[in-house]
């Protein structure tokens, strides 16, 4: 039972991160409908630019706006050279432009600072807590713990900012019909940029995480890719969904891979987060907070 | 001038349905056939046999597969590469494992066993749409790469996977020399190619353009969906499955279940969004250009950048541009290649008086 726990609270904590990534997917699709693959190239190209500029000589501080200025100039150029052409394209067509994003901006990221890989310190130790280890001998480790602390502050902060601010209730209400946005004169161009640059933020967090967890690297391209079934179980629009699918992923994932792994020899990670959202949508083809997608001819 | 309709008359229904129903085009694809089947084997060197003009035909029946499924049924897949991964296998196994199998045979049993697997993935399309259906597709691509990976059985016990094709005999004439392997490839795509363009343009070809334009609306005019879906997915899946049997036995002949994963299949996807989705001569305009690029790029970067730039920037500004270009064609002509080659034909047929 105690190994158990463990698992699965190893595997809810590792959730949350994949729900990193997949909270930039949701605030790109809520917001222009478009399924921007580049996300995981983003997240890499964040956490590289910010390894980049702190190896130069400049505090931690400093260079994480640095960085988050990169990636509000890489939204802005995406909106204004990619995505403004491409209106009432299909969006198959949006999304292959995305996918050539993403070669543009891995080329990009590693042409700028090499692609050696490089290790990112955060200050947190990957190390179990001692007081909860000790009091019911569960491993929590204490970086997973502040991951998930950070995700939630990340989280609060979004939920507010679409709440209560303008350009939140602008950006709310683009998501939810472009043409009546733009008929009671919300610029939809500046919108676009606005949840690009967020976006870019979440990946710079998402970067920073991922990268002090495993390195920076460009695998951290790969695990970005394990967003995708995280989103469509908890459907392409929704914030929450977003990271209650993090956190079913993340732990079905290790307890599979620790229960089942054995008997299959191992490797089940690499496909059954896929497996499952795909099980799972076969019942709700929306995913879990998706919104319902009504047919008329 | 030369290429007008006018004065070519259908006087019966055989003229009114055949596939080139103008006479310069048939006279053009003739012309392109005697140059692919005589005229290519006698003068293209060894390199550009078996390095480029084999893998361009091996991708081109890939992307007439993928183009059937998206292009034309209008369901989006991100897993060609792992039916591929079927088809290849399949057919070493049938090889290995039963005396005497004929090698053709033994590709058109890969690309039904592909097309099996692809009906069971395609099941979930019955209820899932787009970019789910998409991600969906990604469960067959990594579960694929790994089943291949995992049960040594299919690669013959192999160390990690790798299968290496058996000599390719047919009636006794063994094709080892490129020119061979070259012809009997461009023979198999051939004939799927006009296969799959006498399918578009039949009453399966109309279900799937239907299903593809809005598949609610098809359901109402009596189309039945499930079987229109999984045949698209069954057909699509079997093209894929031939092309990776070609690809291991003609092109590389070693092959192991990684050399199919994601990227591959976003290559074939590429094609034909660069080809042009819904067109067969797309299928191969894109894979041509695919294939063509990154030499082209190397030979740039090599020549022209090799003193001013180190390696490592240079093969990641190959990155940039190539995705630069993805981008840059979807902006210019999101309906791909084939459709400016219709455009130029529409303009010639009016030239040299366009009013």
């Amino acid at each position: 039972m105690q190994f158990f726990l463990e698992v699965l609270i190893g595997g809810l904590l590792s959730g949350v991160m994949y729900s990193f990534v997949a909270l930039g997917f949701v605030l790109i699709y809520k917001a222009s409908g478009v399924f921007n693959f580049a996300q995981g190239a983003m997240v890499f190209f964040a956490a590289l630019t910010f390894v980049g500029i702190l190896e130069l000589g400049v505090p931690f501080w400093l260079a994480l706006v640095l960085a988050f200025g990169a990636m509000v100039i890489l939204g802005i150029a995406t909106e204004r050279i990619v995505l403004r052409p491409l209106v009432n394209q299909p969006p198959i067509a949006l999304f292959m432009a995305t996918i050539g994003l993403t070669f543009f901006v891995e080329g990009l990221a590693q042409a700028m600072w090499g692609a050696s890989v490089r290790g990112l310190d955060l200050g947190i130790q990957d190390e179990p807590i001692e007081w909860i280890l000790q009091a019911t001998d569960i491993g929590v480790s204490k970086f997973d713990l502040f991951a998930a602390g950070v995700a939630a502050v990340l989280v609060t902060a979004l939920a507010l900012f679409f709440q209560y601010t303008r350009i939140g209730r602008a950006l709310r209400a683009v998501a939810d019909d472009h043409q009546a946005a733009l008929s009671i004169g919300i610029p939809l161009q500046t919108i676009w940029r606005i949840v690009w640059a967020v976006a870019g933020f979440v990946a710079l967090v998402a970067g920073l995480i991922w990268g002090a967890r495993n390195g920076v690297s460009f695998s951290l391209t790969f695990t970005a890719l394990k967003a995708l079934p995280v989103l469509i179980l908890g459907g392409f629009t929704s914030v929450p969904g977003a990271i209650v699918g993090g956190l079913i992923i993340g732990s079905t994932e290790k307890l599979a891979e620790v229960y089942l792994g054995s008997y299959v020899g191992g490797g089940l990670d690499s496909w059954f987060p896929y497996v499952m959202a795909l099980a799972f949508l076969l019942v709700r083809p929306e995913g879990l907070f998706g919104e319902k997608h009504i047919d008329r001819v | 001038m030369l290429y007008r309709e006018a004065g070519q008359f259908k006087a019966s229904y055989a003229a009114d349905q055949q596939i080139f129903p103008i006479r310069q085009d048939r006279i053009g694809i003739m012309i392109l056939l005697v140059i692919a089947f005589i005229a290519v084997p006698m003068l293209a060197s060894e390199y550009w046999l078996k390095g480029i003009l084999i893998q361009f035909l091996v991708f081109s029946c890939a992307a007439l597969g993928l183009n059937i499924l998206t292009g034309y049924a209008g369901q989006l897949s991100l897993g060609s590469a792992a039916f591929m991964a079927v088809g290849a296998f399949a057919s070493y196994n049938f090889m290995l494992r039963i005396d005497g199998m004929p090698l053709l045979v033994a590709f058109v049993l890969g690309g039904l066993a592909a097309a099996l697997v692809g009906i069971l993935f395609g099941l979930p399309s019955l209820r899932i749409k787009g970019f789910y259906l998409a991600v969906a597709t990604l469960a067959a691509q990594f579960f694929i790469v790994w089943l291949l990976t995992k049960v040594s059985w299919f690669s013959n016990d192999s160390s990690s996977g790798v299968i290496t094709a058996q000599d390719m005999v047919i009636f006794g004439y063994k094709f080892a020399s490129p020119e061979a392997k070259y012809l009997l490839v461009l023979s198999v795509v051939s004939a799927l190619a006009l296969m799959a363009k006498n399918m578009v343009r039949s009453s399966v070809g109309r279900a799937w353009m239907a299903v593809r334009d809005m598949d609610v609306a098809a359901e109402v005019i009596g189309i039945r969906i499930m079987h229109t879906k999984l045949l698209a997915f069954a057909v699509s899946s079997f093209y894929c499955g031939v092309a990776g049997a070609l690809y291991a036995y003609a092109y590389l002949g070693t092959v192991e279940p990684e050399g199919f994963n994601l990227d591959l299949s976003f290559k074939i996807l590429f094609m034909i969004i660069i080809g042009g989705v819904g067109s067969i001569s797309g299928a191969f305009l894109g894979s041509a250009f695919i294939v063509l690029l990154p030499i082209f790029l190397d030979v740039i970067v090599q020549d022209v950048f090799a003193g001013i730039l180190p390696p490592s920037i240079a093969s990641n500004l190959q990155l940039m541009v190539f995705g630069g270009l993805i981008i840059f064609f979807l902006i210019v002509e999101p309906h791909g290649l084939a459709r400016l080659w219709q455009i130029a034909k529409e303009k010639l047929r009016l030239w040299p008086f366009p009013h």
